[in-house]
């Protein structure tokens, strides 16, 4: 058992953006170093004087070493954090929660899934299984996003085709997209999938992981099989403050990674 | 204890305890007094039972018993002059050991540096006089959630390990109580320092005492008090025996925790979030509730900060807010988070139920919904063959 203490200070060593309101910090310890972190762990990162908000971490080593996270502005506290500048410090806490669990999808297929920015937390399984090919069977990338000025890690994305099987779909497209329109579950129809030996990861909105896992259940995935991340509101990650509630689950605790077969009936009550 | 072992350790003279009179009782707060202990029991005051600093156990509730009802709560004398004749008032002892705000670090902004320390001041030593089996239990569920699992709270570890637990087993239940249906009265269960059973007849108003720790059994000596005659034993068993014939609520007779995973599209949901006022009256009184938000401040040179923790409810809109808004908007997913926690999903998380069924969350709505009928309304509707379950949502 760990008692709880108060988060650790980091510096950002670097900071930049992902889309018009996402950018993406690497935070280096200033003061005692947590625990390493896995794929698909949350941090608490605290912003002086604002508050406290868990986020996933979006690569497991920086360039400068560092845990990098990625953060949307949507409310005050991840509004301080997109505002980060080199130089500036957070506080920091973790690792918490359950990450995606590898060892089940060491030699299968890997199919990821990402919907906005749901592909952060899935990035270091990118980054995992294209270093180290071997040990797992294909990758497959589908990515969704509102309009492609949504997308995250662009770029890097597109470094990942010719290794990994990557589509990219948006729901909105501007002029000149050249790509797939629509949401990403229609992404599925064009993989050969081999359900028995694939092992699927998904994150994205709530409804985007509802219908994706129940397609690849559809199409023959082992529930099990299939991993999401959830998402609720935090305060502690410790397990005492009770927000995270998903029925019996408390997602700090027992999630954000559960497997499909444990949670797709919660998922189907409205309000749960 | 459990009750086998209870007879068990009834055969051997300590545990046939002590008895004493008002004088014990007086001489019992001035020696936690003495031994530095910050003494906390229940007082009559403003119209209710209320947990306060006591400096003598005059200020005990002498004489006062409480009329409770669903949505009602009154003191009324007793001409037999007992002091803890009276059922659940509406504080428990988490107002003490999981405080309603807590400040749990300070930032600071030094030369660049972000400092950040554990508020982490002496807990005081508190000594409970007056815990009822319900609340023992109810203390019990807290240690789970807070100290438990995988991380502890150190602040409520610190408050926690140093109380001294008094216990007064229960002879007067209110027409609210059903810790009978929880299995947590109207005895004692395990965990106390020292328990006592009030008896207050023709004989004398008198205190059946016996320890159950070193330090509960260190107090005892120290009390004036003689050897438990078997009267006076067996008039305080049958006072407790004939408390658990006489609880005013019941639960029904079902595994409650699958009733509550079995009717999440219950129409009684409906039913009850049409008088639920989603005020979090019950959240506040009931003595497992632990939810709690953050809220950070900083002080006007914009270099200090605090962290502070206070008590949240689920009936709270922003309790679930996620971006884009609350995860549960209506009343009835509101009410049904409460009641399906407190009853169900408690056993998946915390290993136990999170009811002790104290009855406060009756007395203190204001509107008088009573867990235990919504209980039994869920049952009736599972054993009225419920209609087959519509087409999954979108």
């Amino acid at each position: 058992m760990t008692t709880v203490t108060p988060p650790l200070p980091y510096r950002v060593a670097d900071a930049w953006a992902e889309t018009a309101d996402t950018r993406s910090i690497e935070l280096v310890p200033a003061g005692g170093e947590l625990a390493p972190f896995s794929a698909g762990q949350f941090a608490m990162i605290y912003a002086f004087g604002v508050g406290e908000v868990p986020v996933s971490v979006s690569a497991l080593r920086g360039r400068h070493g560092g845990l990098v996270h990625t953060v949307r502005a949507v409310g005050a506290v991840s509004t301080a954090l997109y505002r980060l500048r080199p130089g500036d410090s957070v506080g920091l806490s973790g690792p918490y929660g359950t990450g995606w669990d590898l060892e089940a999808a060491a030699g299968h297929d890997v199919l990821v899934v990402g919907g906005g920015i749901g592909l952060a937390p899935l990035r270091p399984v990118v980054h995992e299984v294209l270093a180290r090919p071997a040990a797992y069977g294909r990758l497959a990338v589908l990515v969704g996003a509102r309009t492609p000025a949504d997308l995250v890690y662009r770029d890097e994305i597109e470094s990942w085709r010719g290794r990994a099987r990557v589509e990219v779909t948006v729901d909105r497209p501007g002029p000149g997209w050249p790509g797939a329109v629509g949401v990403v579950t229609t992404l599925l129809d064009r993989l050969d999938l081999c359900p028995g030996r694939t092992c699927a990861l998904v994150c994205g909105p709530e409804v985007m992981m509802r219908h994706t896992a129940r397609d690849l259940v559809t199409r023959g995935l082992a529930p099990q099989r299939v991993q999401v991340s959830l998402e609720r509101t935090m305060h502690c990650a410790t397990g005492h403050c009770g927000h995270c509630q998903l029925g019996p689950l408390l997602l700090c605790r027992d999630g954000p990674v559960v497997g499909y077969d444990r949670v797709a009936s919660l998922l189907l009550v409205r309000e749960l | 204890m459990s009750a086998d072992a209870e007879v068990d350790a009834s055969r051997s003279p300590a545990s046939e305890g002590l008895v004493m009179g008002k004088d014990g009782m007086a001489a019992l707060v001035e020696v936690l007094v003495r031994r530095g202990f910050t003494v906390i029991g229940p007082t009559a005051r403003d119209g209710a039972i209320v947990l306060a600093e006591l400096r003598s156990a005059d200020e005990l509730p002498y004489g006062w018993g409480v009329e409770l009802e669903a949505g009602r709560y009154r003191l009324r004398e007793r001409q037999d002059g007992a002091a803890f004749a009276n059922a659940a008032g509406p504080q428990s002892w988490k107002s003490f050991l999981h405080p309603p705000r807590v400040r749990e670090w300070t930032a600071d902004r030094v030369e660049g540096e972000l400092v950040l320390r554990a508020d982490s001041p002496a807990p005081p030593r508190y000594a409970f006089l007056g815990v009822r089996p319900c609340d023992l239990r109810a203390i019990a569920v807290q240690d789970r959630v807070l100290t438990g699992g995988a991380y502890r709270d150190p602040g409520y570890e610190g408050r926690r390990s140093g109380a001294l637990l008094i216990v007064v087993e229960c002879t007067e239940p209110g027409a609210t109580c059903f810790c009978v249906s929880m299995g947590t009265g109207p005895a004692a269960g395990p965990g106390y320092d020292l328990v006592m059973t009030e008896v207050a007849d023709a004989d004398g108003h008198r205190f059946w005492v016996r320890s159950g720790s070193r330090e509960g059994a260190e107090i005892l000596a120290e009390l004036p008090a003689r050897p438990a005659d078997p009267e006076t034993r067996e008039t305080a068993r049958a006072g407790v025996t004939a408390a658990a014939d006489r609880m005013g609520r019941t639960m029904p007779e079902a595994d409650l925790r699958e009733l509550m995973a079995g009717t999440l599209d219950a129409p009684r949901w409906d039913d009850v979030a049409g008088r639920c006022l989603t005020c979090g009256n019950c959240t506040m009184v009931c003595p497992t509730c632990f939810c709690t938000t953050s809220e950070d401040v900083t002080d006007l040179t914009g270099d200090h900060a605090e962290r502070w923790r206070l008590w949240d409810s689920c009936f709270d809109l922003d309790f679930s807010h996620l971006h884009g808004g609350p995860v549960r908007a209506s009343s009835r997913s509101r009410y049904r988070q409460w009641m399906t926690h407190k009853l169900g999903t408690w056993y998946d998380q915390f290993g136990s139920s999170g009811c002790v069924g104290c009855g406060r969350c009756i007395v203190w709505c204001p509107v008088g919904i009573d867990i235990t009928e919504e209980a039994a309304a869920l049952y009736d509707w599972t054993r009225s063959g419920r209609p087959d379950p519509g087409p999954e949502p979108p």
